[in-house]
C-alpha cells in the first residue's frame, strides 16, 4: 500500500511512538538522578552505576542470564530451524497437524501455564531444578519463535537455486549447507537474537523453573521491584536496554551498508 | 498532403472548428519532486472519441490519466472536462471512470457487489442497481459469474469485471490504463473489438494508455503519441503510420527506413533529396523547408520492392546484397545491404504460396519504391 | 490430507511431498531427522507437561517435597487410580474467588485487546502509508522496544502512574488537575501497561495486512464515487481483518493469563488468574489447586488458541501460493 502520507498518518506514527518510547526515556534519565527519590530530580550522577556494580548478586544473576540465554538460544535456533524445515518443507507427514500446533501454541501460551507445566515436568522426572532445568524451559518455548522467522523466510525462498545446485552435481546435504543455509542466514540470525532477548527477559517461566544457585537477572529485578523502586535498578535496566540497542542498531547499520553497496553494485552494473 | 482519415469515415470531430473539444489538457505540467513527468502540455479530446495515449514508459501518459481521474492534480495548467476546471475536484466526484491496470477488483467483495460498488455510491435505489448489474454482466458475458469472487476467475473474465464495473455509473469518459496488458496475445486481440463495440454502443468518451502500438492502432479514432512528458504527434493511426510529423514518431511505431541527406531541389513535380553517398532520391511529398535542410527520407519496409534484377525506369533504386532473409509465413522480410554500408529492410507479401524464394543470402539485389511511397521528415 | 492420520503422534514414517522435492533436499536420513528432533523435543517438553498438570491437578495436597500425593506410580497403578480425586476442582467452585478471576481475566484481556487495537490501528495505518524507503525503519523503531526487557517496561510505567509519579506532576504543574489522579493500582493501570507491552503484537500483523494492500483498491473506490472515509470502512478495513483478528489474539491470549502486569501495576485488589496461579503455587503452595487453576485456564483458551492456530495455517497457505 501507498498513497499520500497525511498529516492524520504522521500524527498517529509519532504519537504513538512517543507512546513507546516515553517511559524506556523516563527510565533511562533517571538511572542518571542523584536523588534517591526515583521521580523527584535531584542532580546529574553516576553514583547508581557505581553501586550497582558493588552488588554482587545483580551480577551473579547478570552472568547465570547471560549464560542460560546464550546456551538456549543457540540450541533453540538448530531445534527451532529444524522444525520451520520440517513445517515449510514437507507438507504431509503423520501428526503434522499436531506439529503445527505445538510450534504456534507457546507463541501465545499464557507463561504461568508454560512454567507450570515444565516445573511439573522436571519434578516428575526427577531433575533438580537449577540452571539446567531454566534453560531447558528457555529452548523449549523460544525454539517457536525461532520456527516462526525462518519459516517465514523459508515461504519465499526461492526453491530453483536448489535445484539449480543439485542439476551441476551438488548432493542434497552439500546443497542445504552450501546454497540453503547461507540464503536463510539472516533470518536464523534475527531468530537467535529474538531466542537470546526473550531467555534475558523472561521472569514468570524462569520463577518457576529456577532453583538455587541459579536466580536469573529478571528474577532478581522482580524481587527488588517488588520490595520497593530502587534507582540501582533503573541503572541496570539503563545498561541492559543500551545492550540490546547497541546490539539492534549496529546489526541495523550492516545491514543498511550492505544494501546501500548493493544498491551501488547494481547502478554500476548498469552502467556498464 | 492527403488527408488521412479515422476509421469510422463520418467521425471526425477535430476537423470540424465548430465542435468544442470535450476534455482539454491546458499547458499542463506536473512535477513529482525533481522529476517533469508532464511538461506544458496541451490536447483535446472529443465527445464519443476513443483517445490513445501512447509512449514508452515513463512518458507521462499514466500521469496525465491519473489527473484527468483526479488521483494526482497539476502543478500547472488547466484540465477541463466539459468547459469546467476540474481542479479540486475529488476522484468521487467527477463523472469520469477509471478501468486500472491491475484491475483493483475489490478481493472480498463478488463480481456482483464490485460491478454494484459505485451504484451505490450513488445512492441508487436497490431494485434499480440489481437491474443495472444484471445488464452490465450481461453485456460483459459474465452473468453466470455473478457469484463469485475475484480470485475464482481467469484473468480474462477479471478484466470483464473491471470493465463492468467501471462503466456500470455510465460515466462521461472512461478512462483504461492498459487495459489489455495483463491478457495474452490472442484474448487481447479480441477484446479490442470487444471494447471498440461497447464504447460505440454506449457512445462513451473513452480515453486508453497504452505501450503497444498495435493497440492504438486497432482501437483508437487519434493517437497521441507521448515522450518525456511531451505530445510528438495527435493523428489518426493512418495519418501517424503514413505520415508521421517527425523522425521519433516515424520509428517509435512500426518499422521504418530512413536515409538521411540534403534537400537539394523542390517545384511542382516533387522532390529531391542527396544522399551522403551521391544518390538522389525522388519524392512527391512536399517539404516547407528551403534546399540544403537537413532531412531525412522515410519509408516503410512494404512500400519497397526487392527484386534479383534492376527495375526498368532505374528510379529510385540501389544494388545491394541480401544480408539476412525472415520468412514469416505470412511475408517475408529482406534485410538488404546497400554498397553504402546501409541496411534496408523491405518485407513483401507472400501472395502465393512460395516454393522456391529466387532471393537467397548473399544474393545481388536491388531495392526500388515508387515516388509517393515515403515522407520527408525535417525533426 | 492427513487431517485423519493427525490425532496419531506416530512420527515413525515421513512421506515426503508427493513432488518429491522435499526426499531430494536434505536425503532420506536427514529427511526424517528434520522433523523427528523437534518433534520429538515439542512433544516431551510442551505436551507431556501438560499431561502432568492434568495428572497432578487430579491428586491431593500433601504437605511434602513435592507437595502433592504421586497418583499413576508404574507399581501401584490400581491403588492411584482409587486415589484420583476431583477434590481440587470442586474447590474451584466452591469459593467464588476463582470464578471472579476467571471473569474478571476475559474482561480485563477484551478490554485491552480492543484498546491494543484502537491505538496500533492508526500507527500500523500510518507505517504502511510512508514513504517505502523509510518503513523498514519506522518497522524496526516498532520492534525495538519488545528487545528491551518486558519487565522493565512494565516497572517504567510504576514511576510514571503513581499518586507522586511524572504524569500527575506533568499534569498538576499545567494545572489540568488539582489532585493526584490515582491510576496506579487499579484496573486503568493494566490497560496501560498491557496496551504498552503488547503493542508491537497488534501493529506487526496489521501492518503486514494493510503494507501488502494494493492501493489502487482505494483509488478505485475512491473513482467509483466513494468518499475516502467511506473506502477505509469498505476497502481498508474488512482486507485488513486478517491482521485485526491474528493480532487480536496475540495480545488476548497471553493477556488473560498475564502475571507481572497485574502484579506490578495492578496491587492487592486486582484478580486476575495468572496471579491466582502464581499464589497458589508460590505463597500456598498448594500444586493441585495451581494445576487446576491451568487446566481450566487452558481450556476456557483452547478456543481462540485453535482459532489462533489454523490463522496462522491460513496464512502459512497463503505465503506458499
Amino acid at each position: 500500500m501507498s498513497g499520500k502520507w497525511s498529516r492524520f498518518n504522521i500524527v498517529s506514527i509519532v504519537l504513538g511512538f512517543a507512546f513507546l518510547y516515553l517511559p524506556i526515556v523516563i527510565l533511562v534519565l533517571f538511572s542518571f538522578n542523584a536523588s534517591k527519590l526515583v521521580t523527584v530530580w535531584g542532580g546529574f550522577s553516576i553514583k547508581w552505576y557505581y553501586s550497582l556494580f558493588q552488588n554482587q548478586g545483580l551480577i551473579d544473576a547478570a552472568w547465570v542470564t547471560l549464560r542460560v540465554g546464550f546456551i538456549s538460544a543457540t540450541a533453540a535456533t538448530v531445534l527451532g530451524t529444524l522444525a520451520a524445515l520440517a513445517l515449510t518443507r514437507y507438507t504431509r507427514f503423520r501428526g503434522r497437524v499436531l506439529f503445527s500446533g505445538m510450534v504456534f501454541a507457546p507463541l501465545v501460551m499464557p507463561e504461568v501455564i508454560t512454567g507450570l507445566s515444565l516445573l511439573l515436568l522436571f519434578v516428575a522426572i526427577g531433575l533438580d531444578r537449577g540452571f539446567l532445568t531454566v534453560t531447558l524451559a528457555h529452548i523449549t518455548f523460544s525454539m517457536c519463535f525461532v520456527a516462526v522467522v525462518v519459516q517465514s523466510r523459508l515461504l519465499t525462498f526461492d526453491r530453483s537455486i536448489e535445484e539449480a545446485a543439485m542439476d551441476l552435481g551438488a548432493t542434497p546435504v552439500r546443497t542445504f549447507f552450501q546454497i540453503t543455509l547461507p540464503v536463510i542466514l539472516p533470518a536464523i540470525v534475527s531468530g537467535w537474537m529474538l531466542a537470546f532477548t526473550l531467555s534475558l527477559d523472561d521472569l514468570v517461566i524462569a520463577s518457576f523453573t529456577s532453583g538455587p544457585g541459579a536466580t536469573t537477572l529478571p528474577m532478581k529485578i522482580y524481587s527488588q521491584v517488588r520490595l520497593g523502586v530502587t534507582p540501582e535498578i533503573n541503572a541496570a535496566c539503563t545498561l541492559l536496554i543500551a545492550l540490546v540497542a547497541i546490539g539492534v542498531i549496529a546489526a541495523s547499520i550492516v545491514n543498511k551498508r550492505r544494501e546501500v553497496q548493493r544498491l551501488r553494485d547494481e547502478q554500476a552494473a548498469q552502467r556498464t | 498532403m492527403q488527408s488521412l482519415g479515422s476509421i469510422r469515415r463520418d467521425f471526425a470531430p477535430w476537423a470540424d472548428p465548430e465542435v468544442r473539444p470535450y476534455i482539454v489538457f491546458e499547458n499542463v505540467t506536473k512535477r513529482f519532486g525533481d522529476f517533469t513527468a508532464v511538461n506544458n502540455l496541451s490536447l483535446s479530446i472529443y465527445e464519443r472519441e476513443f483517445f490513445a495515449l501512447l509512449g514508452a514508459s515513463g512518458c507521462g501518459k499514466s500521469t496525465l490519466l491519473r489527473m484527468l481521474a483526479g488521483f494526482d492534480d497539476p502543478t500547472a495548467g488547466r484540465i477541463l472536462l466539459d468547459g469546467q476546471d476540474l481542479r479540486g475536484i475529488p476522484p468521487y466526484r467527477r463523472p469520469v471512470n477509471m478501468m486500472f491496470q491491475s484491475y483493483a477488483l475489490f478481493p472480498h467483495m463478488t463480481v456482483e457487489q464490485n460491478v454494484a460498488f459505485g451504484l451505490k455510491q450513488e445512492g441508487m435505489a436497490k431494485p434499480e442497481i440489481a437491474q443495472r448489474v444484471a445488464e452490465m454482466l450481461k453485456l460483459v458475458k459474465l452473468t453466470q459469474f455473478a457469484k463469485r469472487k475475484p480470485h475464482q476467475l481467469s484473468g480474462g473474465q477479471r478484466q470483464r469485471v473491471a470493465l463492468a464495473r467501471s462503466v456500470a455509473k455510465r460515466p462521461k469518459v472512461l478512462l483504461l490504463d492498459e487495459p489489455l496488458g495483463a491478457l495474452d496475445k490472442k484474448l487481447r486481440e479480441e477484446t479490442q473489438f470487444e471494447l471498440m463495440d461497447l464504447q460505440q454502443n454506449l457512445g462513451l468518451t473513452f480515453v486508453i494508455v497504452t505501450h503497444d502500438q498495435e493497440e492504438a492502432m486497432t482501437m483508437a479514432d487519434r493517437i497521441a503519441i507521448l515522450e518525456k512528458g511531451e505530445v510528438m504527434q495527435v493523428a489518426t493511426p493512418a495519418e501517424i503510420y503514413e505520415a508521421p510529423g517527425s523522425r521519433y514518431v516515424a520509428s517509435f511505431v512500426g518499422n521504418i527506413n530512413m536515409f538521411e541527406g540534403t534537400l537539394a531541389r523542390h517545384d511542382g513535380n516533387g522532390t529531391e533529396i542527396r544522399l551522403a553517398d551521391g544518390m538522389v532520391i525522388r519524392s512527391e511529398s512536399g517539404a516547407n523547408v528551403p534546399a540544403g535542410t537537413q532531412v531525412a527520407f522515410a519509408i516503410r519496409p512494404e512500400k519497397i520492392a526487392v527484386s534479383s534484377r534492376p527495375p526498368a525506369d532505374g528510379l529510385n533504386a540501389a544494388e545491394g546484397e541480401i544480408y539476412d532473409i525472415a520468412y514469416l509465413g505470412d511475408m517475408t522480410v529482406y534485410n538488404v545491404r546497400l554498397a553504402n554500408g546501409q541496411m534496408v529492410k523491405t518485407t513483401s507479401l507472400n501472395a502465393s504460396r512460395v516454393v522456391q524464394d529466387p532471393l537467397t543470402w548473399h544474393d545481388r539485389a536491388w531495392i526500388s519504391f515508387r515516388p509517393d511511397a515515403g515522407v520527408i521528415l525535417t525533426r | 490430507m492427513a487431517e485423519t492420520t493427525a490425532n496419531t503422534a506416530s512420527v515413525g514414517s515421513v512421506q515426503s511431498e508427493t513432488s518429491g522435492m522435499g526426499r531430494s533436499i536434505l536425503g532420506a536420513i536427514t529427511n526424517r531427522l528434520v522433523i523427528i528432533v523437534p518433534y520429538l523435543w515439542l512433544l516431551f517438553f510442551f505436551l507431556v507437561p501438560f499431561a502432568i498438570v492434568f495428572k497432578i491437578s487430579l491428586s491431593q495436597t500433601a504437605i511434602s517435597m513435592p507437595p502433592y500425593t504421586p497418583v499413576f506410580g508404574f507399581d501401584n497403578f490400581l491403588e492411584s487410580v482409587r486415589d484420583l480425586s476431583f477434590d481440587n476442582y470442586v474447590w474451584l467452585t466452591e469459593d467464588a474467588l476463582y470464578f471472579r478471576a476467571y471473569v474478571s481475566s476475559l474482561f480485563i484481556a477484551a478490554v485491552s485487546t480492543l484498546l491494543t487495537l484502537l491505538v496500533g490501528y492508526p500507527i500500523a495505518y500510518g507505517m504502511a502509508r510512508a514513504p517505502t524507503a523509510i518503513r523498514p525503519t519506522l518497522l524496526m523503531l516498532v520492534i525495538l522496544p519488545f528487545w528491551t526487557s518486558f519487565l522493565i517496561r512494565v516497572y517504567a510505567w510504576i514511576g510514571i502512574l503513581k499518586p507522586e509519579g511524572l504524569l500527575n506532576q506533568v499534569l498538576l504543574a499545567t494545572g489540568i488537575i488539582d489532585q493526584p489522579l490515582i491510576i496506579l493500582n487499579t484496573n486503568i493501570a493494566i490497560f496501560i501497561g498491557i496496551v504498552y507491552s503488547y503493542l508491537p503484537f497488534m501493529v506487526l500483523p496489521l501492518y503486514s495486512a494493510l503494507e501488502k494492500m494494493d492501493y489502487s483498491l482505494i483509488e478505485a473506490a475512491q473513482d467509483l464515487g466513494c468518499r475516502p472515509i467511506a473506502a477505509f470502512w469498505k476497502i481498508t478495513f474488512p482486507l485488513s481483518l486478517s491482521g485485526v483478528v491474528a493480532g487480536c489474539l496475540l495480545v488476548f491470549i497471553p493477556a488473560v493469563g498475564e502475571f507481572v502486569i497485574p502484579d506490578l501495576l495492578g496491587g492487592s485488589q486486582t484478580l486476575m488468574i495468572g496471579k491466582t496461579l502464581w499464589s497458589e503455587f508460590f505463597n500456598n503452595r498448594d500444586w493441585p489447586v495451581a494445576s487446576a487453576v491451568a487446566v481450566i485456564l487452558l481450556l476456557i483458551l483452547v478456543v481462540p488458541i485453535m482459532f489462533f492456530q489454523s490463522a496462522q495455517a491460513r496464512a502459512q497457505e497463503q505465503g506458499r501460493t
